[in-house]
């Protein structure tokens, strides 16, 4: 395929498109579908057929619209109206919906701040294209990055735009993307590789796997994209075992993009070539980190390995490779399209564009949110969350899993960067925001994550296999009610040791969720060791003197 | 990748059983060109094809990878997902991610516990049900969910699972 033929099959996807009266865009990713929302699709299926207004209604399976927690949700184009929590029953009403009122009980309001409070750059086409038609991508202007890159830049110009934008990696460490590129491309190598990291493995996160399942060709694309500005050709997405709709939906998209000449020898007639293999992971935690997850591709235990040497130099096989995470790759071909400095106009001064979070936990809005970089927790959480259900009183919200922290009331209306949350003792992280109310015990909080980092301690270095080990030896103690004050002392110390001496991120942040406890709610510490009590009354604490000696 | 190794030459591994299901396992190795680096993506595929990776399996993977048996074994036993023992007829894995541990996952895990006498990763004894705990399914929104034999379900409650589990039962009496 060339260039001009792509643009003549976007066109006539458009105009496909456009011979339709109205869209029903069904969300298929997975919240809805365990909502039931593939019964909701057929039924609504059925319905316009009964009614013989196939020819002028589109009934669509998209990705995700994003207020999980009301699945499944249907969006009507171009009327703009959201229904959830539709059912099958609904659809004979949902289909007279078009010719004559909507139907009111079903109807989210669009004015809701959950949606109006968004912006939309990674996401732009949630919702609005089936994610398993190539065809879709094509016709919202998607591959025109790769278009532009292949013809009208060369990889240094390329490489120039990004570090532009100000892009900083997504995965949660918010390196500079363009200084990435940039060593990979000077590298020597006699092959290079691009590694798209999409093993998601915060608890409480699922960003990556609701791009993947919601518009797959976007990452392949900026994929591509990396591969040309670096020099590489051949690419991996290290996706999790755990998320089979987007593996399934992966490899459909490679398939399609290899049948246009997308991927493969000689993209679009020019000299580029790239192709792009899948690796699903197989449970382990560990190997979301860079030099694990490498080994992981060469079919080896998921262990990490000191750096230097940097993967861009050293990497896959001992070349140089870029590895970046799945929602930096998506915020390529928008950043390629518009420009650079379009994308440097969002956000902060030192973080830019936007970035996703995975809201969940006690707030009455659960669910995906892409959000301009510098707004604040408490519009995330009272605005867009829509607050905390039944009354209760907010505690905390829990930022970059097992390697953030919690932060607590005072600081709602921090602006939510890179810096301003590892000031206050948390991290960006990946993108997974838990919220916390007054029913949550911190040091149960501290303990569930330093169990998680326990039990996914891959054993190689000393302080975080063992470290991690009496870490949550200490807060068992503590939430039994058999802790001293000096243990909390001992706790400090400890978190000190294994922050500072492990081997990989995992180890080195796994304190974090102690820490920021510590120096937040300490009060509840002292409350289980002095009082043996648990103040939010969820650790079964036994009475003083059933303490063994 | 590294150079393709000689592959063609190699006298050919021969599987463990007459068992047709080896030569989706074989499939799988042949795509990668015999290649070591395909050792995972082959384990997946045993696990796929018979349910869990026994001994047998991973001589035989060994073998025509010409991967150490011990790199094997250590890849298998690193890695949640594989497992050595078969699993239960029927399968249910409870999220412990943050947003379902917050939600009340681990009073679904311990209604289960109690009720049939087993803990994650274990199997009843007559074989019925497997009871496994994942790290995070991704579906925070719909907290707290569990798997019932590949069915997702959420906002669930230990009564609704127990009672997912008693259909089970039921289904299987009949």
């Amino acid at each position: 395929m060339t260039v001009d033929e792509l643009q003549q099959l976007a066109l006539k996807e458009q105009e496909a498109k456009q011979r339709y009266r109205c869209r029903i865009n069904v969300c298929v990713a997975t919240g809805c579908i365990m909502c039931g929302s593939e019964r909701v699709k057929e039924a609504i299926e059925e319905a316009v057929k009964a009614r013989g207004l196939e020819k002028e209604v589109l009934v669509q399976g998209v990705g995700c619209l994003g207020l999980c927690s009301a699945g499944p949700m249907i969006y009507v184009e171009p009327d703009g109206i959201i229904y959830h929590k539709v059912t099958p029953e609904d659809a004979p009403a949902i289909v007279q919906g078009l010719v004559s009122t909507p139907v009111e009980r079903l109807i989210c309001p669009p004015d809701l701040p959950f949606f109006k409070r968004q912006m939309k750059i990674v996401m732009e086409n949630s919702g609005t294209i089936d994610p398993e038609r190539i065809e879709d991508y094509i016709a919202v202007g998607g591959y025109q990055a790769l278009i532009k890159a292949l013809t009208e830049m060369s990889p240094s110009e390329v490489i120039e735009e990004v570090t532009k934008s100000g892009l900083r990696g997504r995965g949660g460490a918010g390196y500079p993307t363009g200084l990435k590129w940039s060593t990979v491309a000077k590298a020597n190598g006699a092959r290079k590789f691009v590694i798209c990291n999409a093993d998601e493995g915060d608890p409480g996160a699922y960003m990556d796997r609701t791009i993947l399942e919601s518009d797959p060709h976007r990452v392949l694309e900026g994929m591509a994209i990396a591969a040309y500005a670096v020099g590489a050709q051949q690419g991996f997405i290290y996706v999790r075992a755990e998320y089979p709709l987007a593996i399934k939906r992966l490899r459909t998209a490679i398939r399609q993009a290899e049948r246009l000449n997308l991927l493969g020898n000689n993209i679009l007639g020019t000299t580029f070539s790239f192709s792009v293999e899948l690796r699903i992971g197989a449970g382990a935690f560990v190997c979301g980190e860079e030099t694990a997850l490498m080994a992981s591709i060469e079919g080896k235990r998921g262990t990490p390995r000191p750096r230097p040497p940097y993967p861009a130099e050293y990497g896959l096989w001992g070349y140089p490779t870029l590895i970046n995470n799945v929602e930096t790759f998506a915020n390529i071909p928008p950043i390629i399209r518009n420009g650079g400095e379009w994308f440097a106009k969002i956000g902060t001064e030192r973080s830019k564009g936007t970035k996703v979070f995975a809201l969940a936990g006690r707030v009455v809005n659960t669910g995906l949110i892409e959000v301009p970089m510098g707004i604040t927790l408490r519009e995330i959480v009272f605005d867009i969350g829509g607050g905390i259900p039944e009354g209760k009183r907010f505690k905390a919200v829990q930022t970059g899993g097992p390697s953030g922290g919690c932060i607590p009331e005072q600081f709602l209306d921090l602006p939510v960067d890179y810096e301003s949350l590892t000031k206050v003792g948390s991290i960006m992280g990946s993108g997974g925001m838990i919220v916390m109310d007054e029913t949550s015990c911190m040091v149960d909080v501290a303990k569930f994550f330093v169990e998680f980092c326990m039990s996914e301690s891959c054993g190689k270095c000393v302080p975080c296999r063992v470290g991690t080990a009496h870490l949550y030896e200490l807060l068992r103690r503590i939430t039994a009610g058999e802790g001293t004050m000096r243990d909390l002392e001992l706790l400090e110390e400890l978190c000190d040791l294994v922050k500072s001496a492990s081997l990989c991120g995992l180890g080195q942040t796994a304190p974090n969720p102690v820490l920021s406890t510590l120096r937040y709610f300490r009060h509840e510490y002292e409350a289980h060791i002095l009082d043996k009590t648990c103040p939010a009354g969820v650790c079964a604490i036994r009475r003083a003197e059933e303490v063994p000696a | 990748m590294p150079a393709a190794a000689a592959t063609l030459e190699r006298p050919r591994v021969t599987p463990p059983s007459d068992d047709k299901r080896w030569r989706i396992v074989e499939a799988t190795m042949r795509r990668h060109g015999y290649q070591p680096h395909a050792l995972i993506e082959t384990l997946h595929t045993v696990q796929e094809t018979f349910g869990y990776i026994d001994e047998d399996a991973m001589r035989f993977v060994a073998q025509a990878l010409r991967v150490p048996l011990s790199q094997v074994y250590g890849v298998v036993t690193f890695y949640h997902f594989f497992t050595l023992k078969p699993q239960g007829e029927h399968i249910c894995v409870v999220c412990l991610g943050t947003a379902c541990y917050i939600k009340g996952a681990p009073q679904i895990l311990e209604a289960i516990e109690r009720t049939y006498g087993i803990k994650p990763g274990e199997t009843t004894k007559d074989g019925k049900l497997s009871l496994l705990a994942a790290r995070c399914l991704g579906a925070c929104g719909l907290a707290p969910v569990a798997v019932f034999d590949g069915q997702v379900v959420g906002k669930l409650t230990p009564e609704d699972a127990l009672k997912q589990i008693r259909r089970w039962e039921e289904d299987d009496g009949r």
